[in-house]
Formats: structure tokens, sequence, C-alpha cells
């Protein structure tokens, strides 16, 4: 299966590991990622005011090159992912947005939000299957036990983003297990680690991990993954009474699945 | 001091219907900025419905808010107080000179780990 792939700005610079990892492991998984030419920056927050217009263009530039290779779009970012998800959903049902944006781009034809957008966990679930990927792992990465954190932005508002259950969801403690490490169910796996208002104000956003981390580790985890260049930089900078390790969930699905050795082997 | 924006254009910008709200709480109740905020998310709907806005306008609540979506997500009357907060922070930033935070004020905020996210996602939320 090929997929357009907009891996977004940050993972073209301080995030290059959950790019690097995520398309080594794709293309192990026999999934292929074609960069979308020319894509621009998202824009990282979705933005919420109903007339908002030229905030979305980007997103729907990207949207329509994949509509034009008849491909869905994956995203890795959750950023990214929430941001080009949601505007997809105003061009399926926003007629003001459609019109403006439409006479704005000059398409060959109209978008109208054709494209399906796709996370890559989301690809990894449904497309590849976790029992597929348990059987492909070379280093399963047993007794490990992880914390998944979810942030807010892959899950809601879940009646657009029908990711995974809002409230309690399972596909990155299900991602877990495929590679052979054990997962941690905690309380703030899914509360806001305030990486939005960390140039704001630092202490709040040190107080929101804080509180996640500690959740993380009175449940006995050893180490959080992220799919958020944004809570990967701000669970671990902003850390004050607690530390954990923090890793992008690509890389650990790169170990696992042992490419590394293959490429030094070969 | 009046901004000229009423509560009709607040209801414009962000969507929202503030007749559902039952005051019951819950959004207030799950906001993890609560003790940073002056107005909580509750109260932005009941005081936008009451043409309150330049109170919240010139309240430093405008940004404190995470932009998490645990109140539009939990509200059980869907509100969407997030997006009421959203539209009183652009009626603000959209005003000329009122930008909370510009390209000129990254530099001293920069780290090494900093990811660019960090700074598109203030720009967007603090600048027009
Ligand atoms: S969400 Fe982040 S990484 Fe994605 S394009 Fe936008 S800013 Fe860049
Ligand atoms: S960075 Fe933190 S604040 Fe932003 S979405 Fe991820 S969880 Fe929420
Ligand atoms: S906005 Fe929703 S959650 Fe908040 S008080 Fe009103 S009904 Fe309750
Ligand atoms: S979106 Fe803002 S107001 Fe709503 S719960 Fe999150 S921080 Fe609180």
């Amino acid at each position: 299966m090929t997929y357009s792939y907009y891996p977004g700005c940050t993972l073209k610079t301080k995030a290059k590991d959950l790019d690097r990892y995520g398309r080594l492991s794709a293309e192990a998984l026999g999934v292929t990622l074609e960069e979308i030419e020319n894509w621009q920056c998202c824009g990282a927050v979705y933005p919420q005011a109903s007339d908002e217009i030229a905030t979305k263009l980007s997103a729907i530039r990207a949207l329509d090159a994949a509509k034009g290779k008849g491909q869905k779009l994956l995203t890795l970012c959750s950023a990214c992912h929430h941001v080009i998800k949601r505007v997809n959903h105003d061009m399926q049902t926003d007629d003001n947005l459609r019109l403006k944006a439409n006479n704005y781009l000059k398409l060959d034809e109209p978008y109208l939000g054709e494209a399906e957008v796709v996370h890559y966990l989301e690809m990894l679930r449904d497309e590849v299957g976790f029992d597929n990927i348990k059987k492909a792992v070379k280093n399963p990465l047993k007794g490990v036990k992880i914390a998944a954190y979810y942030g807010c932005l892959l899950l809601r508002p879940s009646g657009v983003m029908a990711f995974d259950n809002p409230e309690c969801p399972t596909i990155i403690e299900d991602f877990i297990k495929a590679i052979g490490a054990t997962p941690v169910i905690y309380s703030q796996r899914n509360e806001c680690c305030g990486g939005y208002i960390s140039l704001e104000d630092k202490p709040q956003a040190q107080k929101r991990v804080d509180a996640i981390v500690k959740s993380a580790m009175d449940a006995g985890a050893e180490m959080i993954i992220t799919a958020c260049p944004l809570c990967m930089y701000n669970l671990d900078a902003n850390a004050t009474e607690h530390r954990l390790p923090v890793k992008y969930f690509t890389e650990l699905l790169y170990q696992a699945l042992g490419i590394e050795e293959e490429k030094e082997g070969a | 001091m009046s901004n000229n924006i009423t509560t009709e254009d607040i209801l414009r910008i962000s969507g929202v219907d503030t007749r559902k709200c039952m005051f019951c709480g819950k959004c207030s109740g799950t906001c993890p900025a609560f003790d940073e905020m002056e107005y909580h998310p509750h109260q932005f709907v009941y005081m936008v419905q009451w043409g309150m806005i330049d109170k919240l306008m010139e309240s430093k609540s405008i940004y404190k808010c995470l932009t998490c979506f645990a109140c539009l997500e939990r509200c059980p009357r869907n509100v969407q107080p997030a997006k009421l907060i959203e539209a009183v922070r652009q009626a603000v930033i959209r005003q000329q000179g009122m930008n909370h935070m510009t390209e000129n004020d990254i530099p001293g905020l920069l780290e090494d780990k900093l990811p660019q996210q960090a700074i598109v996602s203030a720009m967007r939320k603090y600048k027009k």
C-alpha cells in the first residue's frame, strides 16, 4: 500500500528521529510513504474561529495533492494530524469555507474533502495490523514498562478525530504489546501536557508535566512514548520533580523490528 | 474601556450557542488550566451570553487556556467553551497593535531542543 506522506516542518528539523524511524519502519513493514511535493507547514494549531480561511489553505493544498494521486494522506506528528484531519472535516461540512477556499485556490477541480487522513498509528492498526507487527518483531522489548502518552490532539474532539475512544483509548497500548513490551495505564495519559503554553508560561507547563510524569511513574512506567514533538520536548524539558525517558513510538518500532542489525549485517 | 465587541460578534466568530449550557461546571472541573485562569470555561459561557465581553478581553485567562479540548470533549451539551475562549482571544489579537507575542519575542525564549511546533503554534495563537 502506498500513502501520500505529510511529514510536517518539525519532523524536518528538531524531530528528525520521529520521521526517520517512521519511514524505515514503514518500509520494513511493506508500506510505501511518498512525501507530497512542496507541502507547507500546516500552522500547528487548528484555527477554531469559524471565520478563519487563509490559515487553513496549506492543509487543503496537502489534502488536494493526496486526492490527486488517489492516495490516503498519512501523518505522523499529532499536531499536523489534528490540523489536517479537522480542516478536511471542515471541507466536507462547511459550505462557506468550501466556497471561499476553492475560489481562492483555483484548483483544476474543487476540493471537497475527498482525501482520507490517516495517522501512522492508525495505519499500523488498520492496514498492517498489530498481529502482523508482532510477527515481524525480531527484538521484542520484553519486560519494559511503557506509558503511552496520548495528550490531546490525537483524541479530541472525538467526533471529528475518530482516532480511538477519547477517554479510554487502547491503540498505543496495543502497539506497545505488539512490540513485546508491557503497557502501563495511568490517569493522565489523555490529559494535556501544556505544550502550547511552554513559551508563554513555563511554570504552568511544568506543573502539567510534573503531574503527568508522576502519574506514569506511580503506575510503574520506566518510559513514556509519544507521537508529538511538542509533547516530547515538553515532557522532557519541563519536568522538574520527576523524570522519565521520553521517546517517539517510531523509534521503539524501529528497534523492535531489528532494522538496524539487518542493515549492519548486510 | 470598551472594545465594541458584542455578544453577537463572539457567537458569530466561535459558532457557539451559549443557550445550550446548563451550568453544570463539568468543563471547568476538567480544565487543566483551572488554577491559572481568572475566568473559567463555564464563566466564559455565561459572561459571553450576558455581554461581559470587555472583562474577558482584558483577562489573562485567554492566554492561559491550553487549547486541549477537554472542556469541549466532556461537555454534556456540546457547548464547546474552548471555541468561545479562542473567539475572545481572536477578537483581541485581531485589533491593531494587540499581538500578544511576535517574532521579536522568540529569540529570548529559544532553547536548544525547542521544536518549531512550539514557535509556529505560539505565533498562530498570539499574533495576527
Ligand atoms: S504541526 Fe507541527 S510539525 Fe506539523 S507542520 Fe505544523 S508545525 Fe510543523
Ligand atoms: S503538546 Fe501537550 S499540549 Fe500539545 S497536544 Fe500534545 S498534549 Fe496537548
Ligand atoms: S459548557 Fe457544558 S460543561 Fe460547561 S457548564 Fe455548560 S453545559 Fe456544563
Ligand atoms: S481547552 Fe482551555 S479551557 Fe478548555 S479545558 Fe483545555 S485549557 Fe481548559
